[in-house]
């Protein structure tokens, strides 16, 4: 018979503690475990890829290249596309948030497959090796965008243990996708019909469809890369009668989709965020989950847009420019959405507010600059230029990684069980925000002025906008290191989390922090609409 | 060796539902194998049309006996497979292993003669990139160059194809191995059916690849 | 360059600079607009709408079809106006006017190479004069560049293997930056350079001073000689001998042995000369050799411009080409046209030799 005492103490049994040990944690099948393990080697590349930037903004400081040389600043702006790109960006949000949530959000066990999770995970862990190798030897400069002929006759470096690389992970991609996808057509719990889905699944889905379909001609175009570089079978040569614009096309063809599966997932955080801290339904459930899906849709076919200067026809052009327009509509669908919710609603500034809000802002600005590019005649002028850079960072920065944060700082005392300091946070994300917007908006500027992308030495009239730029990076910096230091703190120091600290509706809330191994102890049958909010005396507040 | 019934995973409630979301799993795993070579069909189509001629000129190369026995090859290691998967539903475990080897055998089938096509283009100075120089006879106004690109477009297509036979002949051993075990009973045999998708999509991509490749321009005889 | 203390725009230097920025100014207040309001918005709404202890929860408040439908509909609008606009201006910018002052360009790591008809090469510089057309006709001997002058609003990529081209109207003399805005490999932002735009009494006297050793299609005759091409390819006109005659040929159609049929310009005579076998004319054999190797781009540039002189003006060969480059449609594209209208060969026009 156990004393009081010992009841108490005796901790719930969660997914963290019912086993300690490294092999349960390696070669585990839990959807929750995994996503953990993605999020610590994510936040290793992100730190990697980072400092690659803090270098590149530190050269830029000044005209001249005087802090390195040209053959390695290559070499820096190329790990650092690649390394953000493949590394850290595309599997962000939906291997480690989406792998935690989607069978706590649908009501099920676990997803459809876990042992081909565990298996994305390890070609994850394996093609970032690769390249990761590639880079302490010395690091590639190709861009990472690999453009013909240069990358597969002129460049130097590992070349080929990048390319291979790139393709593994892609595989990782893949399977993630296709296992959400099955996960969220089959697992549901009863009840869960297809519009009582909270809005981060309908994302999740978009995204995994767009990794189902786009990721395989990516690899296909590495391996044909490959084959040119290493066999020279000619298939890009124009000597025997090979295109390097082929490559372009097919390259594009997975790459532009591609950063659909950036910013979807943070679109779906964005519209759980401004629901629960505006305690209100999301206005224009519908319009905003089939928005994703039309995005994913039409996301394939506006790739040209990167080739309007290729000597691609001028014709095709208008096609890929209308169609570029069409596919912002459901963007802008969602921004007005998500504002119209925080109408009338009972708004409270946490830190995933705070995000979610920044989210907002940067990603209108950010997305009405692609409307710049999007415009051919404007596009020639602005190629290849510091406006391309501010237009991608301002979404891939101040729209997928503000998401990221915000996702994490919301889910952050479900997955660890902890509360962090909400001061320390509010504080990072007002810094990230401050500088994000001096590091990039100069670049706009710069753009428009003619500064071309990827200079390691530039005209000094350019100077002064690259030193607020960099200036910017700096702060930004120290945005980032912060939620580092307190969250770790918290791990091992924060206050216990109850199952509800922010008030929030969907089945993950319903649940104990950390969750049990097997999520529910029975399976929940679901029966109103989502996002149904409590009468306010019920919820605890976090102080 | 006694057959079990099926093996319900934690995650799943029943058993309905893990055999659905199987089954889906592997449709959508053939959608992305449909992208992936789509994208040696792009690049196939781009240039076929830029140089019809010399894609006429290097399919003439090809050896067509040996892609069409290759066809009825794989046609009929479809039928055999189709065979195994129905023997799996009506429980017959002798005539799962023995049709499960057919398709086994007329694998093997396809791959050796593939190694000989292959042998054949290394022979004939055919492979792009190692000393190519081919014999073009009848086509004077074929570049030589650009009949490269139709035979850097033979072996990535079918060298993936070849690939993607060579896992499946591993699987199908593993497959025969399990059958001989009892594995498989008509209650359960979602892994049997599962791989005869994948079988049958192998062979459907060979079905495209066969006149795209062999048979170019075949009808003006020359 | 004139140094400002801070710029945000670089010189308009071009007839299309002017409409490129003026496009630029609507794009600007469009986003800001929708900047400001949206950010607007959520600042009114995170005060007016603060939580506080007492606020009750808040009822869901439903749109509908209507307002969903008009927000879409204003930004699909005011996009189109960036679509037209944009394609307008590109559209104009991808047809070089018939009467264009010429000039190639060559790029390779990490140069710019230039050369004028009149025979005037220059290596990271372009002199041009103003308030003329000037279309740059440009390829690549090695990697994708990009011929970039901000001033102009107009870049290009520049290919190997084929040519592209870039045109503008110059405005307002001075110098100007050219940039490649194409990563090509280490010295990428090294590979930049000067366009200077001149008065025409300016750019005559620069033309005529230096650099006299003919035009580039003088230089293309002596070049065609010198290669033997001459032994083949007859001088004179009207003689059919083993290969066809270059005279007259220059923006008309060719038929080939194939059935198809090609017009000859910059992109087919340059590939006749480095992949011989590519296309051969209808009645003639495959017997010409390849040339890849013994011709380096430049003197591939001054045999096309030979050829071009020669073409369907009736005129000594040599002489500065005569403008009958309006048949020869600019070669933005790959190097032969295909599926041009079948046609007989053009009979050649009597030319001294």
């Amino acid at each position: 018979m156990e004393t009081v005492a010992t009841a108490v103490e005796r901790e719930p049994r969660t997914y963290l503690n019912v086993d300690h040990t490294l092999k349960s944690w390696l070669l585990t099948e839990d959807h929750k475990r995994i996503g953990i393990l993605y999020l610590i080697v994510i936040t290793i590349f992100f730190a990697i890829g980072g400092l690659f930037a803090a270098l590149i903004r530190i050269e830029l400081t000044t005209p001249a290249g005087d802090l390195v040389e040209s053959s390695v600043y290559n070499r820096l702006f190329t790990g650092h596309g690649i390394i953000m790109v493949f590394f850290f960006l595309i599997p962000s949000i939906p291997a480690s948030l989406g792998n935690f949530l989607i069978p706590l959000m649908i009501g099920a066990k676990d997803v459809a497959f876990p042992k081909l999770n565990l298996l994305s995970w390890y070609l994850y862990v394996i093609g970032g090796s690769m390249a990761l190798t590639a880079i302490i030897y010395g690091g590639i400069d190709t861009g990472w965008t690999f453009y013909v002929p240069f990358s597969t006759g002129y460049a130097s470096g590992m070349v080929m243990l990048t390319l291979v690389g790139i393709f593994i992970n892609g595989f990782s991609s893949i399977l993630t996708g296709l296992n959400f996808m099955v996960t969220i057509h089959r697992m549901r719990a009863p009840g869960m019909t297809w519009f009582r889905l909270p809005l981060f699944i309908w994302s999740l889905y978009s995204t995994s469809l767009i990794q189902v379909l786009a990721t395989p001609v990516v690899a296909v175009t590495l391996l044909l890369a490959a084959l040119e570089r290493g066999l020279h079978i000619g298939i890009f040569d124009p000597a025997l009668g090979g295109d390097p614009v082929l490559f372009q096309h097919l390259f594009w063809f997975y790459s532009h989709p591609a950063v659909y599966i950036m910013i979807l997932p943070a679109m779906g955080v964005t519209s759980e965020i401004i629901s629960t801290f505006s305690k209100k339904e999301p206005f224009g459930y519908s319009f905003i989950a089939l928005s994703s899906l039309a995005i994913a849709v039409f996301g394939f076919i506006v790739w040209g847009h990167h080739l309007f200067v290729s000597s691609q026809s001028v014709y095709a052009g208008m096609v890929f420019s209308i169609l570029s327009y069409l596919v912002a509509i459901p963007s802008a669908i969602k921004v007005f959405n998500w504002v119209s919710t925080m109408y009338k609603g009972s708004v409270e500034l946490t830190t995933p507010m705070l995000y979610g809000i920044g989210f907002i802002g940067l990603f209108t600005i950010g997305g009405l600059t692609g409307l710049f590019l999007a415009s051919m005649g404007m596009d020639v002028h602005l190629t290849d230029t510091y406006f391309v850079i501010a237009h991608f960072h301002y979404i891939m920065v101040g729209g997928a990684i503000m998401g990221f944060m915000g996702g994490l700082h919301f889910w952050w005392p479900k997955i660890t069980g902890k509360l962090y300091s909400e001061t320390w946070a509010r504080l990072s994300a007002i810094i990230i925000f401050l500088g994000f917007n001096l590091t990039f908006f100069p670049q706009f500027i710069l753009g428009y002025m003619g500064m071309p992308r990827r200079y390691h030495v530039y005209a000094p009239e350019f100077q002064v906008f690259n030193v607020l730029s960099s200036a910017g990076a700096s702060v930004l910096g120290l945005g980032y290191a912060l939620p580092l230091v307190y969250f770790l703190w918290s791990i091992f120091f924060g206050k216990k989390a109850p199952a509800n600290p922010w008030g929030a509706t969907g089945l993950e809330w319903q649940i104990q922090s950390p969750p049990l191994p097997e999520n529910f102890e029975i399976t929940p049958v679901i029966t109103e609409a989502p996002y149904h909010y409590a009468p306010s005396e019920e919820v605890v507040h976090v102080g | 060796m006694a057959s079990h019934s099926v093996t319900l995973r934690h995650h799943f409630e029943n058993a309905e539902q893990q055999k659905d979301a199987s089954t889906i799993g592997m449709w959508m795993f053939l959608v992305t194998e449909i992208m992936f070579f789509g994208g040696l069909f792009m690049a196939y189509i781009a240039y076929r049309g830029a140089y019809p001629e010399a894609f006429a000129a290097g399919s003439e190369k090809l050896n067509i006996v040996y892609g069409t026995i290759n066809t009825l090859v794989l046609i009929c290691s479809s039928l055999t497979m189709a065979m195994a998967v129905h023997s799996a539903a009506v429980g017959k475990k002798k005539m799962i292993v023995l049709f499960l080897i057919l398709t086994l055998i007329l694998g093997g089938v396809f791959l050796g003669i593939k190694a000989v096509e292959y042998h054949d283009k290394y022979v004939g100075h055919e492979i792009p990139g190692v000393n190519f120089h081919p014999e073009i006879d009848g086509h004077p106004n074929v570049a030589v160059q650009n009949v490269s690109l139709y035979f850097a477009l033979y072996f990535g297509m079918t060298g993936l194809h070849a690939m993607h036979m060579i896992v499946g002949v591993g699987m199908i051993s593993f497959l025969i191995f399990k059958a001989s075990r009892g594995a498989y009973t008509a209650e359960w045999h979602t892994p049997v059916e599962l791989f005869g998708l994948y079988w049958h999509f192998v062979d459907i991509v060979w079905i495209f690849l066969f006149p795209l490749l062999y048979l170019i321009d075949l009808h003006q005889g020359r | 360059m004139e140094q400002k203390s801070i710029q945000f725009f670089p010189e308009q230097a071009s007839t299309i600079a002017h409409s490129v920025d003026g496009l630029y100014l609507y794009l600007v207040l469009v986003t800001a607009f929708f900047s400001i309001l949206i950010a607007t918005l959520i600042v009114i709404f995170a005060v007016k709408y603060r939580r506080r202890a007492d606020t009750p929860t808040p009822k869901a408040v439903h749109g509908g079809l209507w307002l969903e439908i008009t927000w879409s509909v204003i930004p699909l609008g005011l996009s189109m106006v960036m679509f037209a606009w944009g394609a307008s201006i590109f559209f104009t910018e991808s047809r070089p006017p018939a009467d264009s002052m010429e000039i190639y360009v060559t790029g390779k790591q990490w140069m710019w190479k230039i050369q004028h008809m009149e025979g005037q090469r220059e290596i990271n510089e372009l002199h041009i004069p103003v308030n003329r057309d000037i279309k740059l006709t440009m390829t690549s001997e090695d990697v994708i560049h990009d011929f970039y002058v901000p001033a102009f609003r107009t870049k290009s990529d520049v290919l190997p293997g084929r040519y592209t081209t870039e045109w503008f109207h110059a405005t307002k003399t001075g110098a100007y930056h050219i940039f490649c805005a194409e990563y090509c490999g280490t010295k990428h932002s090294g590979m930049i350079g000067t366009v200077y735009v001149m008065e025409p009494q300016q750019f005559d006297a620069w033309l005529s001073g230096g650099g006299g050793t003919g035009t580039l299609a003088q230089k293309g005759e002596a070049l065609f000689s010198q290669l033997g091409c001459v032994t083949c390819h007859q001088a004179t006109a009207d003689v059919k001998g083993r290969c066809p005659n270059l005279h007259g040929i220059w923006g008309r159609p060719q038929q080939l042995t194939t059935g198809a049929s090609v017009t000859v310009d910059a992109g087919y005579v340059s590939e006749s000369i480095l992949n011989p076998s590519a296309k051969i004319v209808a009645g003639y054999e495959n017997i010409m050799p390849t040339f890849s190797g013994l011709v380096t781009a430049e003197g591939v540039t001054e045999l096309v411009e030979y050829v071009k002189s020669i073409g369907p003006a009736p005129g000594a060969p040599g002489s500065a080409p005569a403008p009958a480059a309006k048949g020869a449609p600019a070669a933005k594209g790959a190097p032969a046209a295909k599926g041009a209208p079948a046609a007989k060969a053009a009979p050649a026009a009597t030319v001294k030799p």
